[in-house]
């Protein structure tokens, strides 16, 4: 109890740490740039502890849980040997992931405003829901396939650029295609669809898995599952605002 | 009893948001692997100390930073505080706007060094690579990208080009990096461009790119307001290469240095 303690407030601190650029960069330009006094000072003094705690608690969460279970289960996989389990938790989790995000949600809606004074679709609530849960589902199918495919090499050991420069030469081909409106909103959802809770989960599982199969350096061959969780929804908005 | 009230809604909806991660996780670990992990009552401790972190975590940017830095974004592209400070004689040009580029390099700097799911990676990356990537090295090499595009993206946004070729560029520089970088960088380097843009990041860039495209004359904010993400996620992979290439010269360099101290040195008798 006393080690966790411990760590805990090493932990702390080096939260604080890392809030702190944030907190000098507000001061700076509340004070010396815009010259305005802070509002209710209480409830700042209040939030800041908050992120703080949240940070320390959330790293400590991290090295407990979240990194253990993306490794024990990718070392399980591997060692139960059956692919089609495999690829399929690997879709599962980047759809279930993704599908429910919250940032994802808020594009979606977005897009969909876009959409209708673009003309692309009816400026009604039905057609705008039914194009943003379109585009949602799109997104989270795009990184349900980029979480496999990012399985698929690490166990092939295919390296990774070449993929990824592949991505690239697609996204540019598209892009000519693709109706301009949707090019902005397709180029950002390659970054929000990875959440907080995702990004160590996958890390930890393409870790996990190139660390127990032979010949794979979990260096080379481990990272890289964001990089194309982060391409391929790119490719797929694009290609949703060219079919519809 | 409102704290208390708020701290319970943020808390339910992070529980729904962890939900089908958790169902996932648990599903297959039961159904299809039917195994239990060694160390399960830590591992669902884990996940309750990830649970009250990130609900405290996104609470507390709620009430502290999150409206500052949108109110700040808002002032600093007001066309009134952009008028008081640039100056006028040759009307509204883009380097009028200099306190913007400047608030978007220091914010996404400040942002993407808090950014939970970059520390995570940087972790990760640490262990894996016995200790040669460094995590500060790594986070303030992302944080760097960052600010360097999410800068340049408010530039865009000012000046009104059109997003494609800034991405376009930027993936020919990719690719030529990718040439020169140490291989065991690339697939590191290609990951922190997805990782750097989350929970705190996401809102105050999407705040500032609204706000420039709301005030700048001549902007639509549903077409001009998108792309810093992009940005955003493109620069890190730049800059975490061009890390990796800087060590490697001064680690090739230190090498040479001592290589040269040791010829020189008269042999001990």
């Amino acid at each position: 109890m006393n080690a966790t303690l411990k760590k805990l407030f090493a932990a702390c601190v080096g939260s604080i740490r890392d809030l702190l650029p944030i907190i000098l960069v507000v001061l700076f330009f509340q004070f010396v740039v815009l010259g305005k006094p802070l509002p209710d000072v209480g409830q700042l003094v209040l939030g800041v502890v908050f992120v703080v705690l949240g940070l320390t608690f959330f790293i400590h969460g991290l090295e407990q849980g979240l990194f253990p279970i993306g490794e024990s289960m990718a070392t399980a996989f591997a060692r139960k040997g059956s692919l089609f389990w495999l690829i399929t938790f690997a879709f599962a989790l980047g759809f279930g992931t993704t599908v429910a995000e919250p940032a994802l949600i808020a594009v979606a809606a977005e897009a969909a405003t876009v959409a209708a004074e673009g003309g692309m679709i009816e400026a009604t609530d039905a057609a705008r829901d039914s194009y943003a849960s379109g585009l949602r589902f799109t997104v989270a199918l795009s990184v349900g396939l980029a979480i496999v495919l990012g399985v698929v090499r690490i166990l092939k050991g295919w390296p990774v650029q070449w993929l990824i420069i592949g991505g690239y030469v697609l996204v540019v081909v598209m892009t000519v295609f693709a109706p301009p409106e949707i090019i902005g909103i397709a180029y950002d959802s390659g970054g929000v669809t990875t959440s907080t809770i995702t990004v160590p989960l996958v890390t930890a599982l393409g870790v996990g898995l190139a660390s127990s199969i032979r010949g794979r350096n979990p260096m080379i061959d481990g990272f890289g599952l964001i990089a194309f969780a982060s391409l391929t929804p790119m490719i797929f908005v694009m290609g949703y605002g060219m079919l519809i | 009893m409102e704290i208390l009230l708020a701290i319970w809604q943020t808390t339910v909806a992070t529980v729904r948001d962890v939900l089908p991660i958790a169902v996932i996780i648990f599903g297959f670990q039961f159904a299809v692997l039917r195994r239990r992990p060694a160390n399960l009552a830590q591992i669902l401790f884990g996940f309750g100390w990830v649970l009250i972190g990130l609900s405290l975590f996104l609470l507390g940017l709620e009430w502290c930073l999150f409206p500052l830095g949108r109110v700040m974004a808002e002032q600093l592209t007001d066309p009134a505080f952009i008028r008081s400070v640039g100056d006028m004689s040759d009307g509204l040009d883009w380097s009028d706007y200099y306190w913007v580029y400047i608030f978007a390099f220091l914010i996404g700097f400040a942002t993407t060094v808090a950014e939970p799911s970059l520390i995570a990676v940087a972790i990760k990356a640490n262990e894996v690579s016995g200790g040669a990537i460094g995590i500060w090295g790594l986070r303030v090499a992302v944080a760097l990208g960052v600010a360097t595009g999410i800068s340049l993206g408010c530039y865009r946004i000012v000046v009104g080009d059109p997003i494609h070729w800034y991405i376009i560029a930027g993936y020919i520089l990719v690719v030529l990096q990718t040439a020169f970088a140490p291989k065991l960088i690339i697939p590191l380097a290609y990951d922190s461009g997805g990782v750097t843009t989350s929970t705190v990041t996401v809102p105050l860039v999407a705040a500032l790119g609204l706000g420039l495209a709301e005030t700048v004359p001549g902007r639509n904010p549903l077409i001009d307001g998108f792309g810093l993400i992009a940005f955003a996620s493109l620069f890190p992979i730049l800059s975490v290469m061009a890390y990796a290439q800087l060590s490697e010269l001064r680690a090739a360099r230190t090498a040479r240095r001592r290589e040269k101290a040791a010829a020189d040195e008269p042999p001990t008798p």
